[in-house]
């Protein structure tokens, strides 16, 4: 076993070649990001126009969040609808007015499309519109989280681009502003408005913010700092606001979280040296806390099954600040230009697959013998009873993990269940 | 168009797949959009399966739709056959696939594989996961199994299927080992099992046994009843869950097995059966007219009720269920504790009813759990669906004795032990028992009790009786865990006699009018 894994910093895999694979995909659709984004947006509510079956998975993926109040729900299609579409349009509207009036707090409405709604093709942009003006005080937004055009977290990107043209226009005569796009767990905008504050960036906004009425403004001058990999249409659309993407890795890890935070403040015109001052502590605390799980993982060998376009990102934070050698890394979907930073910084010679047929995965999985393999819900346990020591991918989009002070907890995902099998077996 | 928070089922196709998931030697090619495949994490996680359900996806997706899903489809089924072998295959669509209409069963038939290949035909728009189990099930059924019956062997003890358990089962898997022996204890041989365990060869075997015992009629009453049709193979009617009903099964099999009930009733070990011990206990008495709720799939409500009430002395103050299928017996059983039965799926329904009938004890599913941990009441899981704690690793049936030992500890723990209910009366002065300590079972739901939202209905304020300062104060001496009843008692009492207001003389009035 090395100890070193030598990175040759020339290379990484910007013109790797990338298999790309079709056939049964083991993935969530773009429903999934309700669960969280729901979190995130507190008087949004979420209404999924959909099948049972639509219902069903969100209230799978939700789990125990399905508590108290929940702010999503479905309009479960019947075959009264599928008779005909006029019909199904009076019945949502019924829905919407039905539920507002239960929820009178609700300030924003996604209606959400699912592939049933798509392929009879229901018009829930002209329903939203017409909704909108019908329900004073509610924005009704619409987007699609369906499977056949979304994969998992693709789900947010779709709902945060139906915001772009939402957002108010930015004053030209103002400063500069940095607008970080992705959803972040509060504790992690808390930490981040912090440090931007050190290093003296005060226009600093999220989207999405909490509340409907907060809807930061965009503008050329507009500075966009992509806080999640998998916002490609929604940095299209605010690109064509004017906002200008300033290029980083994403912020994983104690190097991804400084390279992240420097291209900001160097876009924001932070003088270098304070920037780094600004960081260098959180830095420090990051790096003493991954130390402990690099003595466990370097070395070791890790395969990841495509899931929510955080791969390419967490298998780079893997690799160069961890020590674990990449085997496979698949992604759903591969951005290119967002991934340039990723690219260049995976070690050379690692094999990136994008799509998916699960079975030829699989085998290619049990060949590589990898010791850590990060896959699905559906796939973790089987694999286990193979003898694999998996990590469920799904935690990864629901836990805090950005920034520094969440970099010794991102570590210990990987690490905690070789740990475990560790312990079992003694 | 239905508003939807929670759904107690599935859709039709996870009905499928819990059959297919269930058997082995089967594999299920479904014709649905990429994310479907969602529905395996509930057999592995939920149900902690070691192996991937036996089911492939063609996980279309948007530019797929131009028009090569049909051969999309036929090389999944092609390439699913080559790598799996499997003895029999189901194939069908699932919510999406249904709009698009690409017919599985013809493109399957069109590659000609040598196996039996089972189209399913499950209309997601109008029915739910438990009938797609029924269906899928009793197409298989009717696809493997032989015309006739294979007559028993002269001098051979007498043979039964045992029909019903699936994948993700609510205690299928304890269940089944409690009724197989209890049936090889009585004298009487299993045939097959199925779906649970089976292949599509053992189904092909069914003809073999002289009856069915029939353990869930949501997923197998379906298949029984083709069987009694076709083969003439008679099924059970009793649902052994409860010691009564598990006697009642008991004494049934031996008819239909021709032997004699008393004598195959005698061979059966009983040692183990304590629950009817338990419940005449004298710690038991504080259980006496326990107000229950219960709601959850058919077979499961109903004997809960029947056990709440008969066995454990309980009163049944609502009786409902999801399935629509069985609402006429619902109705009958819910007829005999004088209450009229919840058929509905809308979990903010079964809300209000459980917040209007005030019960003291709430037996239901995953949701029900929800909704009693928010009104701070006692509750226990009886029926699907379920957490993955209700996948238990002990033993757990909720069938036969053990089942009913089981029963008995699962919903008296969660309700005040009578001990701790008689220290509370005795100390209810006492600093740690004060009227606002919350039992401690009830975890943090209780010490803060929301108002409930839900108005029971008719109950409109205007209407309601004012209650006199001194009445209140009086009412408050009342120990907590029994205050709640006793105002709510008062309150109809003043109603009903059209009284405007509670005074201390309407307070003892109505106590002395309750307690008969």
């Amino acid at each position: 076993m090395s100890a070193v894994i030598p990175i040759q910093v020339d290379s990484g895999c910007a013109d790797a070649p990338v298999l790309r694979e079709r056939g049964q995909r083991e993935v969530f659709c773009g429903l999934t990001g309700i669960v969280w984004l729901h979190r995130k947006m507190q008087d949004a509510f979420f209404l999924v126009v959909g099948s049972r079956t639509c219902a069903h998975l969100v209230q799978s993926a939700a789990g125990v969040m399905i508590f108290a109040e929940p702010r999503f729900a479905t309009a479960i299609i019947d075959e009264r609808d599928l008779a005909g579409l006029a019909d199904a349009n009076e019945e949502l509207d019924r829905a919407v007015a039905r539920l507002l009036q239960r929820r009178p707090d609700i300030r924003m409405l996604f209606l959400v499309g699912s592939c049933p709604s798509e392929v009879i093709k229901l018009d829930l942009s002209r329903a939203a519109q017409r909704l909108s003006g019908r329900h004073a005080g509610v924005r009704v937004l619409n987007y699609s989280g369906s499977g056949i055009e979304t994969t998992f977290t693709q789900g947010e990107d779709a709902c945060l681009a139906a915001l772009v043209p939402e957002l108010p226009d930015a004053d030209p005569a103002q400063a500069p502003a940095l607008l970080v796009v992705g959803t972040l767990a509060d504790v992690i905008e808390g930490q981040l408005r912090r440090l931007f504050s050190a290093m003296g960036i005060e226009r600093v906004d999220f989207l999405p913010a909490r509340h409907a009425d907060q809807l930061p403004a965009v503008g050329p001058r507009t500075q966009m700092l992509l806080a999640q990999p998998f916002l490609a249409e929604t940095a299209r659309l605010l690109e064509a606001r004017g906002a200008r993407r300033v290029a980083a890795p994403f912020p994983l890890g104690a190097e991804g979280s400084a390279a992240w935070l420097m291209a900001a403040a160097e876009a924001m015109h932070v003088p270098h040296a304070r920037a780094l001052a600004a960081i260098a502590p959180a830095r420090q605390r990051a790096e003493a806390a991954l130390a402990p799980h690099r003595r466990q993982l370097e070395g070791r060998r890790v395969f990841f099954f495509p899931d929510s376009q955080l791969e390419l990102p967490l298998a780079r934070f893997l690799a160069r600040e961890l020590g674990m050698q990449l085997t496979e890394v698949g992604t759903p979907y591969l951005h290119r230009q967002h991934m340039a930073q990723e690219l260049d910084w995976l070690p050379a010679g690692t094999v990136l697959s994008e799509g998916q047929d699960v079975e030829r995965q699989l085998d290619r999985c049990r060949a590589a013998a990898p010791d850590l393999v990060v896959c699905g819900l559906g796939l973790a346990n089987p694999l286990e009873a193979e003898g694999f020591a998996t990590k469920w991918s799904i935690e990864l989009v629901f836990s805090p993990i950005q920034g520094f002070e969440q970099a010794g907890d991102l570590a210990a995902l990987f690490s905690r269940p070789l740990r475990r099998r560790q312990l079992l077996a003694a | 168009m239905q508003l939807t928070l929670w759904t107690y089922e599935g859709p039709p196709h996870v009905g499928a797949m819990r059959v297919a998931t269930g058997m082995h030697g089967l594999h299920y090619v479904l014709h649905a959009p990429q994310g479907d495949t969602y529905a395996d994490l509930l057999f592995t996680m939920i149900e902690r399966r070691s192996q991937r359900p036996p089911v492939t996806y063609t996980t279309f997706q948007a530019r797929d739709l131009g028009g090569d899903t049909a051969q999309l489809f036929k090389s999944a089924v092609q390439s699913a056959y080559d790598r799996f072998h499997p003895q029999a295959m189901l194939v069908g669509a699932s919510c999406t696939a249904e709009l698009i209409q690409d017919d599985p069963g013809g493109l399957a038939e069109a590659l000609a594989l040598p196996i039996p290949v089972v189209p399913l035909e499950l209309p997601a728009y109008q029915k739910k996961e438990n009938w797609g189990a029924a269906e899928t099930f009793y197409q298989l059924v009717r696809r493997l199994a032989p015309r006739t019956r294979t007559p028993r062997v002269a001098g051979a003890p007498p043979r039964c299927n045992i029909l019903g358990p699936t994948a993700l089962g609510f205690r299928h898997r304890d269940d089944l080992r409690e009724i197989r022996g209890l049936l090889e204890q009585m004298g009487v041989a299993v045939n097959v099992v199925a779906p649970l365990g089976a292949s599509p060869q053992d189904l092909t075997r069914l003809g073999e046994a002289d009856f069915n015992v029939l353990l869930y009629p949501e997923t197998a009453h379906t298949a029984a009843a083709w069987l009694q049709r076709t083969l003439d193979q008679p099924h059970t009617r009793t649902v052994p869950i409860g010691v009564q009903a598990t006697r009642a099964f008991i004494a049934e099999v031996a008819t239909l097995a021709g032997l004699d009930p008393q004598e195959a009733a005698a061979r059966v070990d009983v040692e183990q059966s304590r629950s009817g011990w338990y419940a005449a206990s004298v710690d038991s008495n504080y259980l006496t007219g326990k107000r229950v709720f219960v709601f959850g799939d058919a077979t499961h409500a109903i004997a809960a009720a029947r056990v709440a009430s008969r066995e454990f002395g309980f009163q049944v103050v609502g009786l409902g269920s999801y399935s629509r299928e069985f609402a006429r017996e619902l109705r009958a059983e819910a007829a005999l504790h004088g209450i009229e039965a919840l058929v509905c799926d809308d979990y903010l329904e079964v809300e209000a009813a459980i917040a209007a009938a005030t019960p003291e004890l709430v037996l239901g599913t995953q949701m029900e759990r929800h909704i009693a941990k928010r009104l701070g009441l006692p509750c226990a899981v009886i029926s699907a669906p379920m957490h993955v704690q209700d996948f238990p690793a002990r033993h757990a049936p909720q069938m036969g004795f053990e089942g009913a030992n089981v029963l008995f500890d699962t919903w008296v723990q969660p309700l005040m032990m009578g001990l701790e209910e008689h220290l509370l009366a005795m100390f209810k002065g006492d600093f740690e028992f004060n009227e606002d300590a919350a039992p401690s079972h009830l975890g943090h739901a209780a010490s803060r009790p929301e108002p409930v939202r839900v108005a029971p209905a008719g109950a409109a304020p205007a209407d309601a009786a004012q209650w006199a300062p001194e009445a209140q104060r009086e009412l408050d001496k009342v120990p907590f865990f029994v205050r709640g009843k006793a105002r709510r008692n008062t309150e109809r009492f003043a109603l009903d006699r059209g009284l405007s207001r509670i005074t201390i003389e309407t307070l003892y009035d109505a106590k002395a009018h309750f307690s008969r």
